[in-house]
């Protein structure tokens, strides 16, 4: 096992990166630095935008990865509506402009840790998954919507299933949330 | 190496040509189809042919403007949003073909996802000048346009993906290639809904709630003068090229015509359906915010989950 990962790093070399290798490094760091200034911004709507950065540095990072889609999926429904949501959460608040100094819930040192499990089990399960794969950008494009369909509707179509009942049971759960708040406001 | 990158340039700058161009002459058609169809003759002195040089002349009044910014705003986001709110509809407009074999900015993949992704990243501008202006008009029509984008997003998505199901991908060029006349009927209901959802988007009449001038003066826009406001009325006009160019290729048959005529096929559709846009801010009354949202979910949704189910059925039975 060893052995042919060593191969393997030795036949892409970790030394003389390529540009696209520099690029999604770089990319990364942008992306890192404009997820840290969502939480560490005290202007509310800066931090949405700051978290538009971040999610289109994550967009650039799947499409450097030759996954097309999956970029074009991640603006669509990131930057384009969850995010257009949050803002409209902002604005119904009159979110000020300027400094919001009471926006801290206290719980930072909490969610610090939270964060920092969430990654390294992340980064845990990615690297143990994709030791010594490469990507051949030279070869045949390996992330397009035929392949990502294909093995999301052949392989993995039990979890994608799985996945949309999960979101079904969200969707219905907050209806009954609002309902039976109103329900209550009624009876007064 | 270098004879690609050449063809890339050329691609870019005609792309960018017909970014610059198309706008103003739709916004020109408009002044004109306005005026005639509210018997006048629109501007008539601009250039000495039938004022065709207004647009011109109105730029040149816009770049000499003042560019104020309120003191109480955000001024780095104020200033950004006119940007925010231009540049997805260039980005897109590389994205569609306009003819047979490749004349196109850039072939991608999923063409239209991209397309849709993009637009909607552009209401973002319209969220940012709402918010950072410090005005509660803008602020309203900040709030109205996000209410406006979730509504009409979704049926916007559910009629292009049935037209991908149709072609059998998601690529522009490919849906245009696999078109035959047939479609049109097969899939009219869904040209309706992606067509009405756009004008949503775009914040045309019958759907300018956003910026309703009788109430809330020019919604996110008000504060703005000078090049940045017309950054905002250029991007509505290039928002009506994108859109129309869009339900052509997906809807229409793009380049496909009674005889052969590649790219201007592409132009005249796009053109005519341009012409409706123009004819529907004339003649329907704006609607009203809780109006705007039931027409989206008990209508228009429904719609195009329709379009779906019947796209799904015939693919069947044809195979």
């Amino acid at each position: 096992m060893t052995g042919t990962s060593t191969l393997a790093a030795q036949a892409h070399g970790f030394l003389s990166p390529t540009g696209v290798e520099v690029a999604f490094l770089l990319i990364g760091l942008v992306t890192l630095a404009a997820a840290l200034l969502t939480v560490t911004t005290r202007q509310l709507v800066h931090a949405a935008l700051w978290l538009v950065v971040a999610l289109g540095g994550l967009a650039v990072e799947y499409l450097l990865l030759t996954a097309e889609f999956i970029a074009w999926v991640q603006v669509l429904i990131y930057v384009g509506s969850v995010v257009v949501l949050l803002l409209f959460g902002l604005m119904l608040t009159k979110a000020p402009i300027g400094r919001s100094p009471d926006a801290d819930s206290g719980n930072r040192w909490p969610a610090l840790v939270v964060a920092v499990a969430a990654a390294a089990a992340l980064v845990w399960v990615v690297a143990d998954a994709f030791r010594t794969t490469w990507i051949d950008l030279s070869g045949a494009v390996q992330g397009t919507t035929k392949v990502s369909g294909e093995s999301l509707f052949r392989y993995w179509v039990l979890p994608f299933e799985a996945l949309s009942v999960l979101l079904l049971a969200a969707l219905v759960g907050a209806i009954v949330l609002s309902r039976m708040r109103r329900k209550k406001e009624g009876e007064r | 190496m270098s004879g690609d990158s050449v063809d890339v340039l050329l691609r870019l700058v005609a792309v960018f040509a017909g970014f610059l161009v198309l706008p103003l002459v739709i916004g020109q058609t408009e002044h004109k189809v306005m005026a005639h169809m509210q018997g006048r003759l629109g501007p008539m002195y601009a250039g000495g042919f039938h004022g065709w040089a207004q647009l011109v002349a109105d730029g040149v009044k816009f770049a000499q403007k003042e560019d104020v910014v309120p003191a109480d705003a955000d001024r780095r986001i104020f200033q950004l949003a006119p940007a925010v709110a231009l540049l997805p509809y260039l980005l897109v407009l590389v994205a569609i073909p306009v003819g047979p074999g490749g004349q196109v900015g850039r072939a991608l993949d999923a063409g239209v996802f991209f397309a849709l992704a993009v637009m909607g990243v552009g209401v973002l501008g319209s969220l940012m000048a709402g918010w950072a202006s410090a005005n509660k008009f803008s602020l309203l029509g900040g709030l109205r346009t996000a209410a406006q984008l979730l509504a009409y997003e979704l049926p916007m998505l559910l009629a292009a993906a049935s037209v991908a199901m149709a072609a059998g991908t998601v690529s522009l060029p490919g849906i245009v290639d696999a078109f035959h006349w047939w479609w049109v009927p097969w899939q009219l209901t869904g040209a309706v809904v992606f067509f009405t959802a756009g004008l949503a988007e775009l914040q045309r009449p019958p759907f300018d709630m956003p910026v309703a001038d009788s109430e809330i003066i020019f919604g996110a826009y008000t504060e703005y003068t000078g090049l940045r406001f017309a950054m905002f009325l250029l991007s509505e006009y290039a928002g009506i090229v994108v859109l129309c160019a869009l339900t052509t290729v997906l809807f229409l048959g793009g380049w496909h015509g009674p005889f052969a005529g590649g790219w201007v096929w592409t132009l005249l559709k796009t053109m005519v359906l341009a012409f409706v846009v123009i004819w529907l801010r004339v003649s329907y009354p704006r609607l009203r915010e809780d109006q705007l949202q039931k027409l989206a979910w008990t209508v228009l949704i429904p719609l195009a989950l329709a379009q779906i189910a019947l796209t799904g059925v015939v693919k069947v039975v044809i195979r």
